[in-house]
């Protein structure tokens, strides 16, 4: 009988890396570098014609040939930058905005925070789809006219969220402590409150970036969004529908937003888990 | 201390109402305390009987729709109904509070010495962080927490529940106020921790002559503190006096019953002695004196006559029996 003395090698493992962080951020990663390194990472210009139309996926076109003879894999790895930094940028507006009115309304209450409240409640009652449909058609298409649309119907939910953290975090005993101590009622909210409240927008704001990837896709497909020929998912699947027996067409930006969407959902649900260990 | 002077702290027939459907119901009932220069005075009485909610009242603590009346005088300044701003410079500075769990009254995501830092910055605005923090460190060493220079860059949870007490102190004290009102401040403590905290607050208390008001549902923590008592039962100072005649002479049968409640070493006992019932809920108070359903030498008068208050000037008790002077309106007997 021999008994090992050294103790087996622990293998070290980052505590906050879970499987579903691992793969989104793998995923997320993939679409980053397409978003900053597409022309680099792609053969052909995704705007010229640049072989024969709706050719077969070969080693030439990976992802075959539109209608147009444009090469759907690099329009498709130049989606990303127009995909990524929209969801990006309308997320970040959308918290900034949300964020901010629902704190107001939750810290503060009274009239202010109840209409706050309604409005949410107005803006929320509509189906997103429906409401960005009519916002972004009463802009006129284009990209940047999308994307106010989609912050104007997804601010509320983070209006929502924060304003109920902030009912919570309020009642704390510490926040009391402070108000004792003869800190004001800014100092409170931003010093004592705030820095409590961001972990469910937070979670929520990852989910969301694949959400409004998707509104923004489903806008430029029905023709709201990005205007031709801009390579976007959106538009390029629009394409793609009307070359039923070419499925290649709408393989490439499919799967991208398939994986994207995906993507993002399992980073929300890492942070998730790793902020809120109880819940797993 | 002289007659004439004006008292530090000086309530006078304070009334705390919470409101639910247009109804309002009376937590606080007309309490009446003072508190001079340098003197500890021990309020003492049951959860619920309103005697945290009448001092955060005093600071205008009281939560949202609760309607406040009466008189709170801070060094001869009235404090019911002055401003947010006037009440803000006064909280932290001259009057400070320390509350019951210290653990979630510190901000879990600021660093301790930050929190200490920022009680001086509020009330200092001429001095920079550099110095707030230079006088954290030295709070922290006031009230002996040991290696203060390496414990300011923690965080509350790397510390014990007696040491954040500890830096609960160090931040109300930061100021040097002339009152501290401490809430149940040793209730959330292990038994061995809590004396220690006595100690530092006993001894804080002598050295910067502050006025402390001690709140605490245990009598036996009063003993050795306080110089004055105040026995408080829904919503109403029921008996007040000087620590030692008030221990060896209580007027009121609920002091009687609380200081039976002690634990004593010397005498073996099967049960510990209990009040027996519950204080009454707001809004549903007995007729007469509102102990008398749980005190056992009701007699008829009880329940119907509001007790008076009675004794002399520094003893005081409401109970018609009270100092074995009785009613003469009893018919009971």
């Amino acid at each position: 009988m021999t008994i090992s003395l050294t103790a087996p090698r622990k293998v070290r493992r980052l505590q906050w890396l879970s499987l579903p962080l691992a793969i989104g951020a793998v995923i997320v990663i993939f679409w980053l570098l397409a978003t900053f390194a597409a022309p680099w990472l792609t053969v052909y210009d995704p705007l010229e014609m640049v072989g024969r139309r709706l050719q077969a996926p070969s080693w030439d076109h990976w992802l075959g040939t539109d209608a147009l003879g444009r090469d759907v894999f690099s329009r498709t790895l130049h989606g990303a930058r127009h995909s990524l930094p929209i969801a990006v940028g309308v997320v970040a507006v959308a918290v900034a905005i949300g964020a901010s009115l629902g704190a107001v309304s939750g810290f503060f209450g009274g009239f202010v925070g109840a209409a706050i409240m309604r409005l949410v409640d107005v803006t929320l009652s509509f189906p997103p789809m429906l409401l960005a449909m009519a916002v972004a058609a009463s802009l006129g298409p284009g990209l940047g006219n999308a994307a106010i649309a989609m912050v104007i119907v997804w601010w509320p939910v983070y209006a929502r969220l924060m304003r109920a953290q902030v009912l919570e975090v309020r009642e704390r005993e510490h926040v009391e402590a402070a108000v004792a101590s003869g800190a004001g009622r800014v100092r409170v909210l931003t010093k004592h409150i705030l820095p409590l409240c961001w972990t469910p927008t937070l979670i929520a704001a990852t989910m969301d970036l694949g959400q409004v990837i998707l509104l923004a896709a489903s806008l430029s497909f029905i023709g709201l969004g990005a205007t031709p020929p801009t390579p976007e998912w959106g538009s390029m699947i629009s394409d793609g529908a009307s070359q039923f027996y070419s499925w290649w067409v709408a393989l490439g930006p499919g799967l991208a937003i398939l994986t994207i969407v995906l993507g993002f959902n399992f980073i929300g649900d890492g942070l998730h888990d790793y902020f809120d260990p109880r819940s797993k | 201390m002289s007659g004439g002077e004006t008292p530090l702290f000086e309530v006078r027939d304070l009334r705390v109402a919470f409101g639910r459907h247009g109804q309002f119901h009376e937590a606080v009932r007309g309490i009446s305390l003072t508190v001079r220069h340098g003197e500890v005075l021990g309020i003492v009485g049951e959860s619920g009987s309103g005697k945290s909610v009448a001092m955060l009242a005093a600071l205008g603590l009281q939560p949202e729709g609760a309607r406040v009346t009466g008189s709170v005088r801070f060094k001869g300044q009235e404090l019911v109904g002055m401003s947010r701003r006037g009440l803000r410079k006064l909280r932290g500075s001259r009057v400070a509070m320390i509350f019951q769990d210290p653990l979630s009254s510190l901000n879990p995501v600021m660093t301790v010495g930050a929190q200490v830092a920022e009680a001086v910055l509020l009330h200092n605005s001429g001095i920079s962080s550099r110095a707030a923090m230079k006088r954290a460190v030295e709070l922290l060493e006031l009230v002996a927490i040991p290696q203060p220079d390496r414990r300011v860059n923690q965080y509350p949870h790397e510390f014990s529940g007696g040491m954040r007490q500890r830096v609960m102190i160090a931040m109300a004290v930061a100021n040097d106020p002339d009152l501290l009102i401490a809430d149940e401040p040793t209730t959330a403590l292990d038994v061995t921790v809590q004396a220690q905290i006595m100690q530092v607050l006993a001894d804080l208390q002598h050295r910067l002559n502050l006025g402390l008001v001690l709140i605490t549902h245990d009598l036996g923590v009063l003993a050795g503190q306080a110089d004055r008592v105040a026995v408080v039962y829904a919503g109403q100072v029921v008996e007040q006096g000087p620590v030692d005649t008030l221990f060896a002479a209580p007027g009121h049968p609920y002091t009687r019953g609380l200081i039976a409640s002690i634990p004593n070493m010397e005498v073996e006992k099967e049960r510990l002695f209990s009040i027996d019932g519950t204080p009454p809920p707001l809004g549903r108070l007995p007729a007469g004196c509102p102990f008398n359903p749980r005190c056992t030498q009701t007699r008829d008068i009880c329940r119907s006559v509001v007790p008076p208050v009675r004794g002399a000037a520094d003893h005081t008790a409401a109970c018609h029996f009270a100092f074995g002077i009785s009613a003469n309106t009893d018919n009971a007997a």
